[in-house]
């Protein structure tokens, strides 16, 4: 473990030690006016957001996120611009970045670990790079001052969910269910006993996502988990009429649930 | 050098296991099978008699006597078309398929192009009793529309990949969701040498059998290896499959790509789908679309081992264009009388364009597939023309 957390974790334990419970919501970078979405979650009491890069090919993501993803594309959007504009903003909370491994490869491992840290993007959550593939990136996001968020998941086993947990920066993201990220009607069983396996292991934050989609899904999960990560739910408001208005509404209601 | 195992997962820097977390353990305990399995002889045996009463294996080597006195050069052909459904596929997913047994899996997942790995797929789920989903573009069903109802008929369901350039890529990218929901019950039957490890290195251990074949049969008819062994690369089974009874000997490997879906020929290393490889890809890392008249090829990366092959300089890749490969096509057809798949037809059309440079050569092409599928394809794009050869009577 690092001896000082990153100031994603600072913030993620500072909520857990006044007796709260931390609020992440996931945005499309280059969605909408996806910047007022995001200063929208921030103002309606947020802990930390998610900001995808969009990228061509997301297989751990369902049709809502697949769609802002394609809209977002259309619309030209590039990393480089999603970096660009988060340099930018002042909202006030953590940022990290959602995307896929291509991209930061692509990009050069430390030449895209130093760009977020210049542009003040705390942490980076890239879900189809596991703990054994992981090791190239932390030496460089390390090196950066990133914080690498990894994902735990219903299928590992306890020896390795306490290896993940080990190697996490930030929080660790416990996968809610067996699935890709999308609203589902209940709460899944999973998202519970993933959480409680996580506290069990580690003193990192927990924060469980992927089929967290109502204030009353959130609140249930975080009878155990330190927080909750939601992201179609959100997006879902950004691809229709309600925008960042919407989002600011929704997240209010989370904020409510879980205070 | 030989084909060996991959060293933790990678062939060089090629390879890996880039996959959402909840599939790793998964990816985990298909390794430890699928090493179990095959060094299990009675695992073996049971394989070895599906390929043959069922599959019709061994699959022949032809040699083409009017073709190569038309090329200059001696060509042979080994026939996976004459497989049991068609195509070369059908010996990994009979492998996979009994894999999924063994670990107490009841469901197949596939992706597929041409529909080629999704017949073969819903082919071994009917025969062992399995149930089967298999994924495939819109565009692809549409456009191999017979596949699609072959696959139904056997009992397969097929669902539609709506989303990005809906062609093969997409059709793995639902695979793979689907995989990371079902996991528990379901076993991903992946239909190229691609994708996390294992599976590049197991899906081509199962092909493996098409270059030993080859290689007795080669040596049976001219006392030695050919000069020269083609396949078409798509993900690259077929391929990896007959270069692996070559590779430790000083025939030429050469793979051909289509035009439009040249992972070696114009990309990058990149990662998708699992594994580090060449790519197709922009300079942001967005994977571009494939465009090729083969459904089975429109593909924008390639399996890991073929990269680290080009890398090492033990094969090389050639690209040829969908014109070229219709021209093969029609040639192939004339002079031998064997109808030839689209995807084979890209490793002939190269062959046909290169004979000079392979003058006097002997050249081993693996026909990995039959052209059923595509002669309504052709139908349309020939008999439109007006260019097909015998089109009499088109004309008032």
């Amino acid at each position: 473990m690092s001896a000082e957390p990153g100031p994603l974790e600072a913030a993620l334990r500072g909520r857990r030690s006044q007796g709260g419970k931390a609020l992440v919501p996931y945005l499309t970078g280059g969605l909408g006016d996806w910047q007022a979405g995001l200063a929208a979650a921030a103002d309606a009491g947020a802990d930390a957001i998610e900001v995808g890069i969009p990228f061509s090919d997301p297989v751990m993501d369902g049709p809502v996120i697949q769609q802002a993803n394609d809209r977002a594309l259309a619309g030209g959007i590039t990393p480089l611009a999603v970096l660009d504009a988060l340099g930018r903003l002042d909202i006030g909370v953590p940022l990290a970045v959602m995307t896929y491994y291509n991209i930061a490869f692509r990009f050069g491992l430390e030449r895209f670990a130093s760009m977020l840290a210049e542009q003040g993007v705390a942490a980076a959550i890239l879900p189809d790079l596991p703990l054994e593939e992981a090791g190239p990136w932390t030496e460089a996001a390390d090196a950066a001052g990133v914080e690498t968020v990894l994902l735990a998941a219903p299928t590992a086993s306890d020896e390795r969910l306490g290896r993940i947990c080990a190697r996490t920066r930030g929080f660790v993201y416990g996968v809610g269910l067996l699935g890709v990220t999308g609203e589902r009607d209940e709460l899944a069983s999973s998202a519970v006993v993933m959480a409680g396996r996580l506290k069990q292991v580690t003193d990192v934050p927990v924060l469980v996502g992927v089929g967290v989609g109502t204030p009353e899904q959130a609140q249930e999960v975080c009878r155990v988990a330190d927080g909750a990560v939601v992201g179609s739910a959100v997006v879902r408001r950004m691809l229709g009429d309600g925008g960042p208005a919407a989002v600011g509404d929704l997240i209010g209601q989370f904020r409510r649930a879980l205070d | 050098m030989t084909m060996a195992e991959p060293v933790g997962g990678r062939f060089g820097e090629f390879g890996g296991r880039f996959v959402p977390e909840t599939l790793v353990p998964a990816c985990e305990e298909l390794e430890a099978a699928f090493r179990s399995a095959w060094a299990d002889e009675s695992f073996r045996g049971e394989l070895n008699q599906l390929l043959g009463d069922y599959a019709g294996r061994p699959s022949p080597l032809t040699e083409c006597h009017r073709l190569s006195e038309e090329l200059g050069l001696r060509l042979l052909l080994k026939r996976e078309d004459l497989n049991h459904t068609g195509s070369h596929k059908i010996n990994n997913v009979l492998g996979q398929a009994l894999l999924a047994v063994r670990m107490g899996k009841t469901r197949l997942v596939a992706e597929t192009g041409a529909g080629q790995h999704g017949v073969a797929t819903a082919t071994a789920a009917a025969l062992l009793g399995l149930e089967c989903v298999v994924y495939m573009g819109e565009v692809d069903m549409e456009r191999q529309a017979l596949n699609v109802f072959r696959m139904q008929l056997l009992g397969a369901e097929v669902r539609s990949a709506m989303s990005g350039s809906r062609t093969l890529k997409d059709a793995i990218n639902e695979a793979m969701r689907d995989w990371v929901a079902t996991v528990e019950s379901s076993h991903y039957c992946l239909g190229s040498v691609m994708g996390p490890h294992p599976y590049p290195w197991m899906v081509r251990e199962l092909h493996r059998v098409i270059g030993d074949e080859a290689r007795e049969q080669c040596r049976e008819l001219m006392g030695r290896d050919p000069d020269v062994v083609t396949a078409c690369v798509g993900g690259g089974s077929n391929a990896i499959g007959i270069f692996s009874g070559f590779v430790d000997g000083d025939a030429a490997l050469v793979g051909v790509e289509p035009a439009g879906g040249a992972a070696i020929g114009r990309g990058v290393p990149g990662v998708v789908h699992g594994s580090k490889s060449f790519l197709m890809q922009d300079e942001h890392g967005q994977v571009l679309e494939a465009e090729s008249i083969s459904a089975g090829l429109d593909y924008p990366g390639i399996g890991p081992e073929h990269s680290h092959l080009a890398a090492i300089g033990r094969a090389r890749y050639e690209t040829v264009t969908d014109d070229e490969v219709v021209a093969a096509f029609e040639l192939l057809s004339r002079t031998e009388g064997i109808i030839p798949a689209l995807e084979p037809a890209h490793a002939l059309a190269w062959v046909s364009r290169d004979r000079q440079e392979l003058a006097g050569q002997s050249v081993l092409l693996n026909l990995s597939g039959r052209g059923d599928k595509d002669v309504d394809q052709m139908m349309d794009r020939l008999v439109a023309d007006g260019s097909a050869s015998g089109d009499d009577g088109q004309s008032e």
